[in-house]
C-alpha cells in the first residue's frame, strides 16, 4: 500500500475539499497522503506526463482531483494511461473495512449511482460540496518536469464587461427549459414585472438565443446571492445550482416532483408552469395594490 | 478535412427515470430516446466546417444499440456524409474508457484529420470519451469548445473556463475536441435531407470486430433517487406562495 496522491489545483476553494477528503480516506483506509499542487502553466498534455511519471514512481492506490474544468481536461487521459477509467464527479465517498464507495450523478442529478471501483490505482474527482473544505492547506510535493506539450495556450481573459450585473439584484426571477419556446417569455416578463425582478436564465435558454449570455447563472454563468431566487421549470442541474444557492431564499416551480432544484428550495409548488405562474402575478399585483 | 463526431443516444429530456429491477441503471421499458444534445452540437460544428472549408467528409460515429439507429439517421439527415454503428446491446454496462476504445479503433480506421464530440452525455455525464478518445488515439485535445478555426495544419480553439474566464489554444491537426453547447445554432433535418439519409452508407461493426472487450473499472453498486438533504416546503396554492413573499420573504 502506497497511498493517496491528492492533486490539487492553485487557486481553487474546491481543493481544499478534495484534500479534506484525502484526509478523511487516509485516516480511514490507513494510507498516508501525498498532495500536489502543480504550479506551473497548465496544459493537458504536460500534467499528464508529470503526473503519470509520479504516480508510477510512488504506485498510488487512490488519485483524488477536484471536479474542476481543469480536472476534466486532463484527468481522464491520465487515468487512460493507466488503462483505468476515471470515477468523476463524485458526491459521496464510503469507506467500508478496505472498499471504497462512491455515489455520483445520473441524469444531471435526477438519481444517484453508487460505483465500487475494481482493481487499481483508482481515480476519482470530487464534485464541489462532497465534504467540508480542510482549513489548512498541506505541504506539497513538487511535479517533476515532463516532456513538451502539443498545445499552446494563451493568456486567459473574460469577454467585455457585462450590462447587466445580477449579483446586486434583490430579486431574481428565473427560467429553464420547462418554458418551451421563446414566445412563452411574456409570463416570466411579466412575473418579473409585477415583482421589480431581473430576469435570469439557465444555459439553454441562452444557448437558443431566447436571452442574451449575460443572463444566464451558473459555473459558467453569473452568480447571484439575492433575496429571492425564484427558479421556474429550471431542473437545478450542478452547474446551474453554484451559480444561485447562496440566494436567500429559494423558491422552485417544476412539475417533477424529483427534480434537483427541490434539494435547495425552500419552496416548492410542484404544478405546471404554464398554470402557476400567471395565477401568481395576477395573485402580487392583487397584493400589492 | 475529414472529420469524425462521436454522438450518443440518451433518454428524452422529461423522460421519468426509475431504476431498472437489478438496481444498476434505468428501468428502459418507456423510455424515449434522442441525441445528447452537446453532440447535437459537435454534429454541427461538423457540418459548418466542412461547410465553410468547400468540402470534405463528416462521419458520425455511435456506439449503443439497435434503437441508436434513429439517432444515426437524423445526423445523416441533417448533412453527415456516412455513419459508423458499432453495435452494443448493453451499452449502459460499458464503462467509459470502455466506449472509448470502441471509437478509438473505429476511429483509427478512418484517420480522421479531427474528431469532435460533445463534452459530456446527459444521462452518465462523466465527459471523458473525448479526453480518452485523444489518449488512445495519441492525440492532442482540447475541451469545453466554443469556437473552432482551422489554420492549414493547425486549429486555434476558444475554450471556456469557469466563471466567465476563456483561453484560446493551438494544436496541430489530427486533434480531438470536446464541445461545449451553445456553440452555434442547431439545424433542422430537411425533408430532402430525411430522404437523402435513407441512401446514405451505415457501416455496422461489432466490439469483437473491433478487438475491443468491455474491461470495467468499476461496477455499479445500485441506482437510486437522491435522499433529500434539505427540506423544502411544498405549497399547494399560489396564496400559499403569496403569503410567504409577504410575510416570510418580504419581497412584496
Ligand atoms: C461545463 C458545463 C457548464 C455549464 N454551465 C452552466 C451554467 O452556467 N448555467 C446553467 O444553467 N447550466 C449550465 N450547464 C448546463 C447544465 O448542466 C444543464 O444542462 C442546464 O442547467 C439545464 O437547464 P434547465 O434546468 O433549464 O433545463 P432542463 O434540465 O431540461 O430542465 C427543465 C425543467 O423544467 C421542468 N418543466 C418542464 N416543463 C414544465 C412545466 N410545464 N411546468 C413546470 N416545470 C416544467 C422539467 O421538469 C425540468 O426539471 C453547464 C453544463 C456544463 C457541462
Amino acid at each position: 500500500m502506497s497511498g493517496i496522491l491528492a492533486v490539487l489545483e492553485a487557486g481553487q476553494k474546491i481543493s481544499l475539499e478534495t484534500l479534506a477528503a484525502a484526509r478523511d480516506l487516509g485516516a480511514k483506509l490507513q494510507l498516508p497522503v501525498h498532495v500536489v499542487e502543480p504550479d506551473r502553466n497548465y496544459t493537458a498534455d504536460d500534467y499528464t506526463d508529470s503526473l503519470a511519471q509520479l504516480i508510477r514512481e510512488k504506485s498510488f492506490d487512490l488519485i483524488l482531483f477536484p471536479h474542476t474544468y481543469q480536472v476534466r481536461d486532463f484527468a481522464p487521459k491520465l487515468a487512460t494511461r493507466f488503462d483505468r477509467a476515471l470515477i468523476s464527479d463524485v458526491i459521496r465517498l464510503r469507506v467500508e473495512g478496505a472498499k471504497l464507495f462512491a455515489t455520483r450523478q445520473l441524469f444531471q442529478g435526477k438519481l444517484n449511482a453508487e460505483l465500487e471501483p475494481i482493481g487499481k490505482p483508482i481515480f476519482l474527482s470530487l464534485q464541489a460540496g462532497a465534504y467540508a473544505p480542510a482549513e489548512a492547506q498541506a505541504p506539497t510535493e513538487t511535479l517533476p518536469a515532463a516532456g513538451t506539450s502539443r498545445q499552446k495556450p494563451e493568456e486567459r481573459y473574460r469577454e467585455a464587461q457585462r450590462a447587466v450585473d445580477l449579483s446586486a439584484a434583490p430579486i431574481i426571477v428565473s427560467v429553464g427549459r420547462g418554458i418551451k419556446e421563446k414566445e412563452n417569455l411574456s409570463l416570466i416578463e411579466d412575473l418579473a414585472a409585477v415583482l421589480g425582478a431581473e430576469i435570469a436564465a439557465s444555459r439553454p435558454i441562452c444557448d437558443n438565443g431566447w436571452l442574451p449570455m449575460e443572463r444566464q447563472v451558473g459555473s459558467s454563468g453569473q452568480t447571484v446571492t439575492p433575496k429571492l431566487y425564484l427558479a421556474i421549470g429550471l431542473s437545478g442541474a450542478i452547474q446551474h445550482l453554484v451559480g444561485m444557492k447562496g440566494s436567500k431564499t429559494i423558491v422552485a416551480i417544476n412539475k417533477d416532483p424529483n427534480a434537483p432544484i427541490f434539494e435547495v428550495a425552500d419552496y416548492g409548488i410542484c404544478d405546471d408552469l404554464f398554470d402557476v405562474v400567471p395565477a401568481l402575478t395576477a395573485a402580487i399585483k392583487a397584493a400589492k395594490s | 478535412m475529414k472529420i469524425l463526431v462521436a454522438i450518443k443516444q440518451v433518454p428524452a429530456r422529461d423522460s421519468q427515470l426509475i431504476a431498472s429491477t437489478d438496481g444498476k441503471w434505468v428501468d428502459e421499458s418507456s423510455l424515449e430516446y434522442e441525441i445528447n444534445e452537446p453532440d447535437a452540437y459537435a454534429l454541427e460544428e461538423a457540418l459548418q466546417l466542412k461547410e465553410s472549408a468547400g468540402g470534405g467528409e463528416v462521419i458520425a460515429v455511435c456506439a449503443g444499440p439497435d434503437r441508436a439507429s434513429s439517432t444515426i439517421r437524423e445526423a445523416l439527415a441533417k448533412g453527415a456524409d456516412r455513419a459508423i454503428h458499432i453495435e452494443v446491446e448493453d451499452i449502459a454496462n460499458w464503462d467509459t474508457l470502455s466506449v472509448a476504445k470502441l471509437l478509438a479503433a473505429a476511429a483509427k480506421a478512418e484517420s480522421p484529420d479531427l474528431v469532435l464530440t460533445g463534452l459530456q452525455s446527459d444521462d452518465v455525464g462523466a465527459g471523458q470519451v473525448g479526453v480518452v478518445l485523444a489518449e488512445l488515439l495519441g492525440l492532442p485535445h482540447a475541451t469545453i469548445i466554443m469556437e473552432v478555426v482551422i489554420d492549414g495544419a493547425t486549429v486555434r480553439v476558444k475554450r471556456e473556463l469557469e466563471d466567465g474566464w476563456f483561453q484560446h489554444v493551438s494544436m496541430p491537426l489530427p486533434a480531438v475536441l470536446t464541445i461545449q453547447s451553445g456553440i452555434k445554432k442547431l439545424r433542422y433535418a430537411t425533408l430532402m435531407g430525411i430522404k437523402r439519409a435513407k441512401t446514405k452508407e451505415v457501416k455496422s461493426l461489432s466490439p469483437a470486430d473491433l478487438g475491443v472487450a468491455n474491461t470495467p473499472s468499476y461496477q455499479v453498486v445500485s441506482v437510486m433517487l437522491p435522499q433529500k438533504s434539505k427540506q423544502t416546503v411544498m405549497l399547494h396554492t399560489v396564496a400559499e406562495l403569496v403569503d410567504k413573499l409577504k410575510n416570510e420573504v418580504r419581497v412584496i
